[in-house]
């Protein structure tokens, strides 16, 4: 099959979803309470939003992931084509790991990757 | 040479529509069959690996399990379905509705993509691409932002760190699941998943592949268990400390989904590992024994498919039986200071390998 059938999936993943959440709406009890409408900490009442900042160490991660994921898709492509090209991929690939290896231990060294 | 080929039946199915419907109806008509056959399939999925789920747990601790409904309890996920259909949907007062309602979609929708992109046998197979693995990897890696959605938008601080915490996991593992699969590309020569199995045709990759393919292989598992939210990685929903992470807000059928696409998620890091280290619906050979490599190839190709993925689901359901849960610190140390380091020096190994021709 061609890649229309993408749509399909997308369409059948939505169907699933809506005719599941639209079914529970019609059979499902409703009522209204003020208590209901809280978030569920516990039971201690809640203390203002939960929409804040938040630690800065998560978008560090994210940081390293975006830069090392570019990496993993230019390796896509390379490991199609090794078996094919032999010895100069081989050495290419070995300068793009060196530089790719230095780079995490630059972040391994500062501390990046450290969680605390 | 596999005697069994759904080929045939998709054939004669579509020369039978096309004998007096025109192209265009013959398409609808085919779409609506495969539309509805992956339903059934993802919510037979669901009902059948919840219940081995707890079947299995509770035989870890030795217990029984459920036992009621029905006959060794098998009704049971039917009957927990029916519940979370008849309870009634919660939304905290200060959440984002629209966001908190979208959440559901787009993790559903990027299980469904990956679903469609499973070689189950010979000839069944409804997405194959020539980038099939880049393709998965995608779509695969699409679910965290619903998760991030769910967590964000209700308004909850468990929900909040649940999110962030699987944020950083989901991220982190995609890339040793990548690497490691990319591994098994260099010998296969090839992103497509009917070329990847079409190639191990004599032998699976993990038995081919020597050392490397075997380290890939434990590499692939354990990213695999982390990036499905599981087993001893399972904090993202924490329940002892975070009551249920990023699904705490939500109740009814909007938090069955968030449940049904863990495992589903399993099934399809199953499938990919079954693909592409051991050789998806492709029958089990030992090099030139004529006779017992005949008996193998009786066995049709879908049970050999659903026979190595349930083998791979029973290995991750024992991880998560087995093993205490990861700290966030040595979760993440986990991946950046060792299995990354050690997945690049072993595709560095493999390629050596492919170079100097010394596989198989």
């Amino acid at each position: 099959m061609d890649k229309s059938a993408l749509i399909l999936f997308v369409i059948s993943a939505i169907v699933i979803v809506g005719v599941g959440i639209i079914l529970s709406w019609i059979v499902a009890p409703k009522s209204k309470n003020k208590v209901k409408e809280e978030p569920y900490e516990c039971g201690i009442p809640t203390k203002g939003t939960s929409f804040i900042q938040f630690r800065v160490g998560y978008y560090l991660f994210a940081i390293i992931f975006l830069i090392f994921d570019v990496e993993t898709v230019f390796i896509f492509p390379w490991a199609v084509v090794m078996k094919s090209m032999g010895m100069t991929a081989f050495i290419e690939i070995l300068i793009f790991f060196v530089i790719l290896g230095l780079g995490l231990l630059y972040a391994w060294k500062k501390n990046a990757l450290k969680w605390d | 040479m596999n005697i069994y080929d759904f080929k045939n039946l998709t054939d004669s199915i579509h020369a039978s529509l096309s004998v007096n419907l025109s192209p265009t109806a013959v398409t609808i008509i085919e779409f609506i069959i495969i539309a509805s056959a992956f339903m059934i399939l993802f919510t037979l999925l669901g009902l059948v690996l919840v219940y081995a789920e707890r079947k299995i747990a509770a035989f870890f601790q030795l217990r029984l399990g459920p036992m009621r409904v029905g006959k060794w309890g098998i009704a049971q996920t039917a009957a927990d379905a029916i519940k979370l259909i008849l309870k009634e949907p919660l939304v905290t007062k200060n959440a984002d509705k629209f966001l908190f309602n979208l959440a559901p979609f787009i993790i559903i929708l990027s299980t469904f993509l990956a679903l469609g992109a499973m070689p189950f046998a010979k000839g069944l197979h409804a997405l194959d691409f020539d980038i099939g693995i880049l393709y998965l990897t995608a779509v695969s890696s699409f679910g965290v932002i619903g998760i991030l959605i769910a967590g964000w938008s209700s308004d909850n601080k468990y929900s909040l760190i649940g999110a962030m915490r699987s944020g950083a996991q989901v991220v982190s593992y995609e890339l040793s699941v990548g690497l490691s699969l990319l591994t098994v590309v260099i010998l296969a020569g090839s992103l497509q998943f009917s070329e990847i199995i079409a190639s191990q045709e004599t032998g699976w990759w993990i038995f081919r592949g020597h050392i490397p393919a075997m380290i890939a292989f434990i590499i692939f598992m354990i990213a695999g268990t982390a990036e499905t939210g599981r087993g001893p990685f399972d904090l993202p929903e924490a329940e002892s400390e975070l009551t249920a992470g990023y699904h705490t807000e939500y109740s009814g059928l909007k938090f069955a989904f968030f449940f049904l696409a863990e495992f589903v998620n399993m099934f399809i890091i199953a499938g990919i590992g079954a693909t592409v280290f051991l050789g998806g619906w492709m029958p089990f050979h030992i090099g030139n024994w004529e006779g017992f490599n005949k008996i193998m190839d009786f066995i049709p190709s879908l049970f050999w498919f659903f026979g190595k993925v349930a083998f791979l689901i029973f290995l991750m359901m024992w991880f998560k039986w087995t093993f205490p849960r990861l700290r966030i610190d040595q979760l993440l140390r986990l991946e950046w200071k060792y299995l990354l380091p050690i997945n690049l020096v072993n595709i560095l190994v493999m390629a050596f390998i492919v170079l100097m021709g010394w596989h198989f």
